[in-house]
Order: C-alpha cells, then sequence, then structure tokens
C-alpha cells in the first residue's frame, strides 16, 4: 500500500546550520476500529514507526498511533554536519518497509 | 457518519434555512469580482498545506496519475503518452476549458468523462468505476497541468441546453430541508454553518484532497455530499444531471484559477 513518497531535504547547506526536512507518505492508516460493507472488523493497519538516519547515525524516531490521519505528513528539523545521505524508513503493521533517501552537500 | 455528527449537520443546516428566510440579500448569481474559492475560506495551515506541493496529499495522486500517464495499458497496448505525449505542454489548459461539447458523442463531457471515454475507445480497456482511484489520479495529473491558470468556460452555443438545465437544478430546492444550491452558496455564502465557513461552491480544484475523506474525491462525490446533506436523494454517478452541473458550476467559476490538485478540509 506505501507505493509513494515525498521527500523534501535541502540539496545543500552549511555546517553547523540548522535545516528543515518535509515528509509525506501515502497510506489509509487503517485505524482497525472501523467496520466494512459486510460488518466485518477491517484489521488494524498503520504506519508504527518513522525513523530517519544520517550518514548511518539516528537522529530522529516517531512513533504512531491509530489517532494519526491517512497519509502522515512528518516535518522535523536537524544539524547539517557533513555530506552525506538521509535514509528515511516508515514501517507498517503489515511489515512493509518503505525507504527513501536524499542527498545533502555541506560545505 | 455518527450521529452527533449528522445531528449537529442537521442543526446547522435548519439554521440556515432560518437565516435564508431573514437574509435581505436579493437572490441571484455571484458578481465576477465577488467571486471566491473555497481556498480563500480555509485556515491558514490548510492553505499552507495546498500551497506546498510536498505538504499536499493530492501532489501523491498526481504522481500516481503520471505513472499511470506513461503505463500501456488495455488491448491497444497503449499509453495516454503515446498519443499525447508530454502532458506538460499537450494538457496544459484543458481543465480550464471543460466540461466541453465532443462532437463524436453529440453531447458535452467533463475531463474525466473525456479520460474515461480515450481509456475505453482508443487504449481498449474496461473503463474506471466512480471514484476509482487511478481515475482521479489520472484525472488530477492532467488537472494540475492548468495549476494557476483563469476557467474559461467555451463559447459554444452546444453547450447551452445543458448549462440551462444545469443553473436550473442549482436554483431547485430539493429534498426534505428544501434546499437549493443557491440558498447556500449564492445568498448566504458570508455566513457559517456549524461554526463553519459556508464557501461559493467554486468548483476551481477538483479532484481535491479532501481531509474529511482523508482521500481525492470528485466533483461527483462532493455533489452527492451536499445533497446528502439536505437530505435528498443524490443523483447517481455518471448521471446527465452532475454533467449539466458540472457545466453550470464551471460557468459560474470563470475567472477563478484552477488549483487541482487542492486540499479542503
Amino acid at each position: 500500500m506505501m507505493s509513494r513518497a515525498l521527500v523534501h531535504v535541502p540539496k545543500t547547506a552549511t555546517q553547523g546550520g540548522v535545516i528543515a526536512i518535509k515528509t509525506l507518505i501515502s497510506h489509509p492508516m487503517e485505524t482497525g476500529y472501523r467496520h466494512g460493507d459486510t460488518g466485518a472488523r477491517i484489521p488494524r493497519n498503520i504506519i508504527n514507526r518513522f525513523t530517519c538516519t544520517y550518514n548511518g547515525e539516528e537522529v530522529f524516531r516517531a512513533d504512531l498511533h491509530p489517532a494519526v490521519a491517512a497519509n502522515p505528513y512528518i516535518t522535523f528539523h536537524t544539524v547539517a554536519t557533513e555530506t552525506g545521505v538521509l535514509a528515511f524508513t516508515w514501517v507498517a503493521d503489515d511489515g512493509e518497509t518503505h525507504t527513501e533517501l536524499a542527498n545533502i552537500t555541506v560545505d | 457518519m455518527t450521529s452527533a455528527r449528522f445531528y449537529r449537520q442537521r442543526a446547522g443546516l435548519l439554521a440556515a434555512m432560518v437565516l435564508t428566510g431573514i437574509a435581505t440579500a436579493v437572490a441571484g448569481e455571484i458578481a465576477p469580482a465577488d467571486r471566491k474559492s473555497g481556498y480563500d475560506f480555509m485556515s491558514a495551515q490548510a492553505r499552507a498545506m495546498q500551497d506546498d506541493d510536498t505538504a499536499n496529499p493530492g501532489m501523491l495522486s498526481v504522481l500516481d496519475g503520471e505513472a499511470s500517464w506513461n503505463k500501456k495499458a488495455g488491448a491497444a497496448q497503449k499509453s495516454c503518452a503515446d498519443c499525447h505525449g508530454d502532458a506538460t505542454t499537450s494538457m496544459q489548459g484543458v481543465a480550464a476549458r471543460y466540461p466541453a461539447y465532443d462532437a463524436a458523442h453529440g453531447r458535452p463531457i467533463t475531463l474525466p468523462q473525456r479520460i474515461n471515454l480515450c481509456r475505453s475507445e482508443n487504449q481498449k480497456a474496461t473503463p474506471f468505476p466512480a471514484e476509482n482511484a487511478e481515475w482521479l489520479a489520472l484525472s488530477a495529473f492532467v488537472g494540475q497541468q492548468s495549476r494557476g491558470m483563469p476557467i474559461t468556460p467555451p463559447d459554444d452555443s452546444r453547450l447551452a441546453a445543458t448549462l440551462e438545465k444545469g443553473r436550473a437544478l442549482y436554483f431547485l430546492r430539493q429534498g426534505q430541508l428544501n434546499l437549493s444550491c443557491a440558498q447556500c452558496h449564492d445568498d448566504n455564502w458570508q455566513q457559517k454553518l456549524s461554526g463553519n465557513p459556508i464557501q461559493q461552491g467554486q468548483a476551481t480544484g477538483y479532484p481535491v484532497y479532501r481531509l474529511e475523506w482523508q482521500g481525492m474525491g470528485s466533483l461527483e462525490r462532493r455533489l452527492r455530499n451536499c445533497m446528502f446533506g439536505v437530505r435528498a436523494e443524490p443523483f447517481a454517478y455518471g448521471s446527465e444531471q452532475h454533467l449539466a452541473l458540472a457545466l453550470y458550476l464551471r460557468a459560474r467559476a470563470a475567472g477563478l484559477k484552477i488549483e487541482t490538485p487542492a486540499v479542503r478540509p
């Protein structure tokens, strides 16, 4: 279900500068509290964890819960330390994992 | 819909009926200078969400639509791009002039209907059912190519009869609450309903990402919502009433800018 993600990371930054990171992913975030047309309960399937690593080091992590709306938008800040790769990972209840990478040049 | 919400909505609509009774404004159409998009009635947060392509969830659908545009489909094994090429040039401005008269079928059609006709006749694929995600995505992708362009209904006499029908439907009182579209959206758009601003009902950003739906939806879905609200029997998907209303709404929104994919509360 996690087919599409949008990630915005500045392409360049100055060392020690604070950068804003924005992420958006398509996901139904099914709460597990709803019932389908036949009355059967729709099983819960939400993204339960989001992590961001910067050259392998974890800089941001969030636990998500059923009250989060569909297509979660997560934005946060971090300090630009070195040129490298930011990796974003979303993990859902059904075990599906989506990863996006973004490069940043720090000078 | 929860029962509490239903009663709140009902109370709001009853309040609107009372308002309508005492409104001194002359019933009629909104002058071009007073036309406002639903965007202007939204909170600063919702406007920021629409303005930022990384935050606008409708962009996820646009990206899906772009993938569909380039994907071969149907017995003809043709993609949209095989005939229409690069959508950023070939589809620019198209959404600003639809619904338009289709000479081959002898009737006006909306842009989503145009896409589905192309799919069944040229791609020889099964047409999309109502509110299909890929159909909404293609409509959003094609619509986005006209973002920022003013709505310019074609000056076509063949559209006149359907347009008049749409206008009549817009002013027709319907449902158990006996309300017409115009009573809220023309006469009382400066008022509030259940604490929310009553918008002018300008169809500028369809298909829209509606926060209440937590997903994309077509103008038809939105019209059916309103019909449910006044407790009328909603028109069927693909019905000629929806087409007529879409045509009238387009004429009524002339001059406003296309916002596809818009975000609405």
